[in-house]
């Protein structure tokens, strides 16, 4: 049975000085262990969301819960040990003057024991890759190595769950393929539950989930396959599909006969190939 | 007009322990009136090529020439104010350089700033607003009341009022939302189009450079490592993805098409259209329609 680890009932909120609310009455729940996209256009509520989740701001009505507990100004420092967040831009996150430092931060700041932060940052860091890296100054490193610093000290907190807002959007194609490949790894390992707010619909394709978030509110919620097969209703939404699922249309468009829209570009070329061998 | 870099190299922190050689020998033509792609890594030296462009940065050897002037390393270059006023730079989240009290007046501050009177750069902010496809009505809102797309379309509209000849953008849609970004770059591919507009690309979007340039030109480790037009570039893709870069997913699916189901096409396609169409072309006949 799917445990849930964080759960949002008719929450509201909004900004000091606006008329329409950032988020309207929304509810779901994120389950324990898995991968969770959102998607939205820019302004949709993704990450004043992604904010309430660890007490950045607070709900003007409705309830969140994180791990059991319910959020509330007095909790917000033991809920923040269980959520780790990873924000956009590279630069801004970035503390230390060395590598070891940056992630060893966020342990002094908890007043974890000597012996027990240097094992956690070597850890932290072999963990992400970036354990030959340890005195090396950050302009020293690329955006994707940078973001793997920063995941390596949210790591170091132990957190149950980790936050990606964004946090590829300013990387190179090869510099997104490495910070997603390491968040994959680690949440296979570790059983992390991983929610990832994000543009980019090929990532969000490999998610187990999605939730499609319009106006501040939750517009769907589903499988990427369920989410992907509302097509043309994405793009109203100001959103995009994947390569392969335009590349199954255009296909079927040309009188290629397909048995369903693909999230994978291997599995449409092998029914392709299976109906190429049947000829 | 016309820029051209000859043979340039540019060394950060010349002189000192910390010198850096961060692009060499680099040789480009930007023809009047084309729409020309820079690809390449992060560090592969797009940004200090951009800076050459109007000569915010000058060459530590090599020349370039930007319309009839010409910036060369070893000399006093003065007077580059009328270079910069002509080639009109997007950097990256434009937005975050806002700063007036209103629309208009962020707007009005480039031309004034390059001598135009008040009244024109009046006329001018009205007209780059609507180029960019945003409203009067917002000419006197505060920047900082507007969304993060308007923002950035006010920014961009900022510099489109300098009416420059040449325009260069670094990146131009990151942190935007698919649509959003669509729209941003239509709106620039319009503007080539209709006021043949020289327009310059800075981007690691193969994407984009695919469906917009019709020059490409490519750097890696500091060097020029391969320039065309998008159907030379993309011709040898396996070439491209052996040197570490990336080709459109289109072509991308196209080679996977080609090795695991012994297809054969005769050229590289690089729209989803095209290639959809060489496809069924293929299976064709066969496949009940």
């Amino acid at each position: 049975m799917k445990k849930e680890i964080v759960s949002l009932k008719d929450v509201t909120f909004q900004y000091d000085g606006q008329e329409r609310n950032a988020l309207n009455q929304v509810s779901f729940d994120i389950y324990e262990g898995e991968w969770l996209a959102i998607v939205g256009h820019n302004g949709s509520g993704k990450s004043t969301m992604a904010k309430l989740l660890n007490g950045l701001q607070f709900p003007k009505e409705g309830r969140v819960t994180v791990c059991g507990i319910e959020l509330n100004e007095e909790n917000i420092w033991e809920i923040r040990k269980k959520i780790g967040m990873v924000f956009q831009n590279p630069d801004n996150q970035f503390v230390g003057t060395t590598v070891e430092d940056d992630v060893a931060f966020g342990l002094e700041n908890m007043g974890i024991p000597r012996e027990e932060m240097i094992h956690r940052v070597e850890d932290s860091l072999n963990r992400v890759k970036m354990d030959q890296f340890l005195s090396q100054e950050p302009h020293h490193l690329s955006g994707g190595q940078k973001q793997r610093v920063a995941i390596a000290g949210v790591l170091a907190l132990r957190p149950a769950i980790i936050i990606l807002d964004e946090a590829t959007s300013m990387l190179d194609p090869r510099g997104r393929e490495e910070v997603l490949e390491t968040v994959r790894a680690l949440k296979n390992e570790k059983s992390l539950t991983v929610i990832s707010i994000t543009h980019d619909l090929e990532e969000a394709a490999k998610a187990d989930r999605m939730i499609v978030m319009n106006k501040g509110e939750v517009f769907r919620e589903g499988t990427p396959d369920e989410i992907f097969s509302m097509d043309e209703q994405l793009i109203a939404l100001g959103l995009d599909i994947p390569f392969s699922v335009k590349m199954t249309k255009a296909f079927r468009e040309k009188g290629i006969q397909l048995s369903k829209h693909y999230l994978s570009e291997e599995e449409l070329v092998t029914e392709l190939w299976t109906s190429r061998s049947r000829m | 007009m016309d820029i051209s870099l000859s043979h340039v190299d540019y060394r950060y922190q010349a002189n000192t322990p910390f010198e850096r050689l961060a692009i060499q020998d680099v040789s480009i033509d930007i023809p009047s009136g084309t729409y020309t792609a820079i690809i390449g890594h992060t560090g592969s030296g797009k940004s200090t090529v951009l800076q050459h462009l109007n000569a915010l940065l000058v060459p530590s050897e090599g020349r370039v020439t930007i319309g009839d002037r010409e910036i060369k390393a070893h000399k006093k270059n003065k007077d580059l104010r009328q270079v910069r006023r002509r080639v009109g730079i997007v950097f990256q989240f434009p937005e975050h350089q806002l700063f007036e009290e209103t629309v208009e007046k962020d707007i009005m501050f480039g031309p004034m700033n390059f001598g135009v009177s008040e009244a024109e750069a009046r006329i001018r902010a009205q007209h780059a607003l609507k180029q960019v496809g945003l409203g009067e009505e917002i000419l006197v809102k505060s920047p900082f009341d507007l969304s993060g797309g308007q923002m950035r379309r006010v920014a961009i509209a900022g510099v489109l009022a300098m009416e420059p000849d040449v325009i260069v953008l670094d990146e131009p849609t990151a942190g935007l939302d698919p649509r959003g970004r669509k729209e941003i770059m239509d709106m620039f591919y319009q503007l080539h189009q209709e006021r043949q507009l020289s327009t310059i690309l800075v981007t690691h979007s193969m994407e984009d450079a695919a469906r917009y340039a019709d020059r490409i030109v490519i750097l890696q480790g500091g060097k020029v490592v391969k320039k065309g037009t998008p159907e030379e570039i993309f011709s040898s893709p396996a070439e491209l993805l052996q040197m570490g870069l990336d080709v459109p997913e289109v072509v991308r699916f196209q080679l996977k098409l080609e090795e695991k189901c012994g297809m054969n096409f005769n050229k590289i396609y690089l729209s989803i259209e095209q290639l959809s169409s060489a496809v069924a072309e293929q299976l064709g006949r066969g496949v009940k329609s």
